[in-house]
């Protein structure tokens, strides 16, 4: 790796460093966006223990789901956990632990977590099991509760062109959470669809600048659909 | 007669104005969008990032890097725009979505709202409603008037775990459109052929009837 080159060529080396216990963001909403190849490379490494905050935590066989099949996932921090049988045995045994935040709360947990800001207030969960124990303070009449900014140990993410500095686009709704993920990781890796060579991105089109990717590596993609719905023609 | 779910997507749509940019929950609020009127441009906002979002697309059409909050297959409209989930919850904190339709399991007279967790039974997550409730003003919850073994669902305080405190202002129910002003339900519209007693019955939480209580035009 030579100057603000970040490409790399195996996933075993875009995982490098991590270990047992230590604490994930992951991009991707549902399944449309996902790191797909960083969680099998996750499964295939064994690492074990992990905090994971991700929206959702995959279906069964897919995504996220697949680090529950042999226990890797300690706890879980997301929006919605629904649609994953495996999810609700070990949430119910006991085995997982899960932090339901709001989504727009967690977004923004990690957005603060990239930006240097440690805590936020926000009306969203105030008065509800969310806002328990939370600091409350009134501003113009209003309630709103403090929030922390959520950081990890590494950030897994998908976006879908990068040039080999990391400069990064995302394509349609596969952007979600996948921008701040990135920025709230030590170490970011990401898995792009293509890699081009630094000067053929325009620099006005960039959706997130290289400088938040630590690592960067091309992959193939099966892109799972998680409710195919379509319309007949008419 | 109650209202179908046909008939209730019908009455939120009446909500719909000109230039609204809206954000319509699973279920019901979806099928309001068949029910916009053809003169009137409204801008259906999706939380996972997608502002103007269309109909299903058609089998040649299907990418799997386009999906609603759903995480069904969309489109999307001209003049759409993408973004990421803080720039989505910003716009939806920071009150610039125009009307928010979802539903709910409970509602109370304080217009505090239950809708995402039932302990023991039911843990899914709240995803996107309780941002969308806390950040948004106007706001119309639908749902059943009472469960199917008549237990009422407007109560006077809500059972289940809250999504959001005092935030709900407006109600329609399968029977009964209600605002919710002082602590109290108000009455506004009643469904066709429904009466004022009927719903007084099934509404458990304190109901103002006015005298002149109107029938839906659905």
């Amino acid at each position: 790796m030579a100057g603000f080159d970040k490409v790399i060529s195996s996933y075993e080396e875009a995982l490098d460093g991590l270990e047992d216990n230590m604490t994930v963001i992951a991009g991707g909403f549902g399944l449309c966006g996902i790191p797909e190849n960083l969680i099998k490379e996750i499964k295939r490494k064994g690492t074990k223990g992990l905090t994971i905050a991700s929206n959702n935590a995959g279906v069964d066989g897919k995504g996220l789901g697949l680090l529950l099949e042999d226990q890797q996932i300690k706890k879980m921090i997301a929006s919605y956990v629904g649609e994953n049988a495996l999810f609700m045995e070990q949430l119910l045994s006991g085995k997982l632990e899960v932090e339901l935040t709001p989504q727009g709360t967690l977004a923004e947990k990690m957005r603060a977590g990239g930006a240097g800001i440690p805590a936020f207030f926000t009306a969203t969960g105030y008065g509800t099991p969310v806002g328990e124990g939370k600091e409350v303070r009134e501003f113009d009449g209003r309630h709103y509760i403090l929030e922390e900014a959520l950081k990890g140990d590494f950030s897994i993410a998908k976006a879908w062109k990068a040039d080999r500095f990391g400069n990064l686009m995302f394509r349609k709704t596969a952007r979600n959470f996948n921008p701040m993920a990135i920025t709230a990781g030590k170490i970011a890796v990401v898995e792009v669809e293509e890699i081009v060579e630094v000067g053929m991105l325009d620099p006005d089109e960039i959706h997130l600048p290289g400088i938040y990717v630590n690592r960067l590596i091309q992959g193939t993609f099966a892109k799972d659909i998680e409710q195919r719905t379509v319309r007949a023609s008419a | 007669m109650a209202l179908t779910r046909e008939q209730l997507a019908q009455r939120v749509a009446q909500e719909f104005q000109d230039g609204y940019y809206v954000n319509l929950g699973i279920g019901i609020p979806t099928l309001s969008a068949n029910y916009i009127p053809k003169d009137m441009q409204v801008m259906l906002q999706s939380e996972n990032g997608l502002l103007g979002m269309g109909q299903f697309p058609l089998e040649e059409e299907v990418d799997a890097d386009l999906i609603n909050a759903g995480k069904q297959t969309v489109t999307m409209v001209t003049g759409a725009s993408i973004f990421n989930s803080a720039e989505s919850f910003g716009m939806i904190r920071g009150g610039h979505v125009d009307l928010t339709v979802l539903g709910a399991f409970e509602v109370d007279c304080q217009g505090s709202i239950a809708s995402y967790m039932i302990p023991g039974k039911l843990i899914k997550g709240m995803g996107g409603a309780m941002d969308l409730v806390a950040g948004a003003d106007n706001i119309i919850v639908t749902m059943t008037h009472a469960s199917k073994t008549g237990q009422s669902k407007l109560l006077s305080e809500c059972t289940l775990p809250l999504t959001g405190k005092g935030c709900i202002k407006r109600v329609l129910t399968d029977l009964a459109l209600m605002d919710i002003e002082g602590g109290k339900f108000i009455l506004r519209e009643r469904a066709p052929g429904v009466s004022t007693e009927e719903i007084a019955n099934l509404t458990e939480g304190e109901l103002v009837i006015p005298d002149n209580v109107p029938e839906m035009a659905v």
